[in-house]
């Protein structure tokens, strides 16, 4: 079996992002639940903390490509 | 002759896609030439002939929308209309504010509809190559993004101001503030055009990645597996679907995501001193 060790170190790196974004949207899911009509304000700042979140994991892709 | 090709076949077995495939031939000429120690084609490459499609494509359709334009609208006036709309409410009048979001509504409204276009051409038959994916489109756009909302903040509070207004975040004091300050400074000026590019460039590269692993490694065990592996490639070519409509999702949030940022530094930077 060939690959690179890059891509397992990605995959590692990918969990915390991952459990980041779960988080995000969890709490964004739950204000919707108490307060439907909040929902348009919450989901800008929701879908800004995703990209915000979502930023590390793709540094990381990055680097497992680069290094 | 024809043997020892299948055995050098069957010996390399899969080869899973890289970024090598994201180096397409030039559409025009093939000939190189050689600038800053560095080769580049002569001809253009099918991204570059995307972007100029993209621009002329949304162009056409927003003049065509718009050219007879009626109190009470036509059907193609009401989705260019409510298109505007989405971009000037959501991500101009909600987040830079109603003062004066109106002068850098033009730039987000052109910026998502190119963005949203160039990243749908993933998935357009015929085309299916998301331009963004190419790193250097990206980051032009993302200089382009990096002049505006610098040059905003700066003819509102001046040079110094606007640098304070962006490095010294209000109600620090003391020695953290040698912290802070180049921290800060990295962050929001420095720092963000590079992530901002990144982060479309990074999801439509990964995107489509996913894409022509699935695609290929489905052919693979359809063509070149044993019997009891052919149904996984099946399978995989089920999921190759569904992950084409995910991405179809991701490519209208991402270009969300852009403006959205966008229209954020821009905010950051027009923002009062508090």
């Amino acid at each position: 079996m060939e690959g690179s060790l890059n891509m397992v170190g990605y995959g590692l790196a990918a969990i915390g992002p991952g459990v980041g974004i779960g988080l995000i949207f969890a709490a964004y899911i739950n204000g919707v639940a108490r307060q439907p009509e909040a929902q348009g304000r919450l989901q800008t700042i929701a879908i800004l903390g995703f990209a915000l979140a979502e930023a590390l994991a793709i540094i990381g892709i990055a680097l497992a490509f680069v290094l | 002759m024809s043997l020892t090709g299948t055995t050098v076949i069957r010996a390399e077995g899969f080869v899973p896609p890289g970024p090598a495939d994201f180096d397409l031939p030039p559409v025009g000429p093939d000939r190189t030439f050689e600038m800053f120690g560095q080769s580049f084609y002569l001809g253009a490459t099918k991204p570059m002939l995307q972007v100029v499609l993209a621009a002329v494509l949304v162009f056409a359709f927003f003049y065509v929308a718009t050219r007879q334009r009626s109190m009470v609208p036509g059907r193609l006036q009401y989705v260019a209309e409510t298109g505007y709309g989405f971009v000037r409410n959501s991500m101009g009048r909600d987040i830079i504010g109603s003062r004066d979001f109106m002068r850098y509504v033009p730039y987000l409204f052109a910026l998502f509809f190119f963005v949203l276009v160039n990243n749908l051409m993933a998935t357009i038959p015929f085309i299916q190559f998301p331009t963004f994916s190419r790193s250097g489109m990206v980051y032009g756009l993302a200089l382009l993004s990096w002049l505006i909302y610098n040059i905003a903040g700066i003819r509102r509070h001046g040079l110094g101001g606007y640098l304070r207004l962006q490095s010294l975040p209000s109600g620090v004091t003391g020695p953290i503030l040698l912290l802070i300050v180049p921290l800060e400074f990295m962050s929001n000026i420095l720092v963000r055009p590079v992530t901002l590019a990144l982060r479309l460039f990074a999801n439509m590269f990964a995107g489509h990645l996913l894409l022509i692993l699935f695609a290929l490694g489905g052919e693979y065990l359809l063509v070149h597996g044993s019997t009891l592996v052919k149904p996984v490639g099946v399978l995989a070519w089920l999921l190759f679907i569904a992950i084409a409509f995910l991405e179809i999702l991701i490519q209208f949030l991402q270009a969300y995501v852009f403006v959205l940022l966008n229209a954020m530094y821009i905010s950051g930077a027009v923002a009062d001193e508090h």
